[in-house]
């Protein structure tokens, strides 16, 4: 797929607006169906879009393996961190309502927080999964 | 209008299941996985379940066909004939599909609008979280708030996931960028993952 040069240019073109539209599912969740689950897994998509058509070097020289393992537990840390937050605040463990004066705002804010974690190790675990299958069917054939 | 859309859409649904038991060639499977999960999402939007449309439609259909497709590179892209008769299978399968359907028949009618489910705490998340959560996206609220437990517990799966895949797939990495040699890097990684386990 590599010669082809309508899927390259597509691909080029199509990839941040994938990124973007993944940003929008997860910070407009609140508003429309959607958050950082299905966010994170429309990111990873773009990646591997880009891996199949540019060639798994090429994306790993943007998003190394290493900074995708570092997000599957960089967002378990971010989503755990918030319950801690809370709880030294002297609230529940994620009982977002101490977060901020207003309860409802607080609720947003730990929603919004709460969320980038699910994104960040969805988004990790999906990429480095993809990259542990590619990376392994290209040097073996 | 949504009674035909229902029809069409489980009729397709029908055909591509059948379609994947017979064919043999894994890349038509694959692709017709893809096919049956955008049907499935297509199916939960009737239904109004949009978010979880959404989700079937980027994992199901999208993810998941790429991580098939890599592992049918590294195991051939042919189904061989299975060596016994599928008699005892279909045995298998139609008495439990019998004794689930059997179920049903017990369970309150489909979409009921005073069905338990819908009463137990629904009530409370539709009717206060406009007042508690303020965020008009209700799956969300109950998701990232009200059951943020929950939430919290699938994060933590999905990672420990990964980091089973990984343990199981990266030992032959680390020992083919050792050895240098493909061929042989290849063995000791398959003696070096058993060895893990």
């Amino acid at each position: 797929m590599r010669e082809e040069i309508i899927v390259r240019v597509g691909a080029k073109i199509l990839t941040p607006f994938i990124i973007m539209f993944a940003l929008y599912v997860h910070f407009h969740g609140d508003y429309s169906p959607g958050g950082g689950f299905q966010a994170g897994v429309i990111l990873t998509a773009a990646f591997a879009l880009l891996a199949l058509v540019y060639g798994l070097a090429a994306v790993q020289r943007v998003l190394p393996p290493w900074f995708t393992r570092l997000c599957a537990a960089l967002g378990v840390v971010i989503y755990g961190g918030v319950g801690v937050v809370t709880m030294l605040l002297g609230h529940n463990y994620l009982g977002y309502d101490a977060l901020a004066q207003d309860p409802k705002y607080g609720q947003h804010y730990g929603i919004l927080l709460v969320e980038l974690g699910v994104l960040v190790t969805v988004f990790g675990v999906m990429a480095s999964v993809f990259y542990l299958f590619a990376g392994r069917g290209r040097s073996e054939s | 209008m949504s009674i035909v859309v229902d029809i069409v859409l489980l009729t397709l649904l029908a055909v591509a299941g059948i379609a994947l038991l017979r064919i043999r060639n894994l890349f038509a499977v694959v692709m017709l996985a893809g096919i049956y999960s955008l049907l499935s999402a297509g199916l939960f939007t009737v239904m109004d379940a949009v978010d979880v449309a959404f989700t079937e439609a980027a994992v199901g259909a999208g993810i998941s066909t790429v991580l098939f497709l890599g592992a049918l590179a590294l195991a051939g892209h042919h189904e061989n004939r299975p060596g016994h008769t599928p008699l005892l299978p279909l045995i298998v399968v139609s008495v439990t599909g019998l004794a689930l359907v059997y179920g049903t028949i017990d369970m309150p009618g489909f979409g009921g609008a005073d069905n338990p489910v819908h009463h137990h705490v629904a009530d409370h998340y539709l009717e206060e979280s406009p007042n508690e959560i303020d965020i008009p996206n209700v799956v969300t609220a109950v998701l990232a708030s009200y059951r943020g437990y929950d939430t919290w517990g699938e994060v933590t799966v999905v990672f420990a996931a990964a980091v089973g895949v990984m343990l199981l797939l990266m030992g032959g990495r680390r020992s083919r960028a050792a050895a240098g040699d493909h061929g042989q890097a290849g063995a000791d990684g398959q003696a070096d993952g058993a060895g893990h386990r």
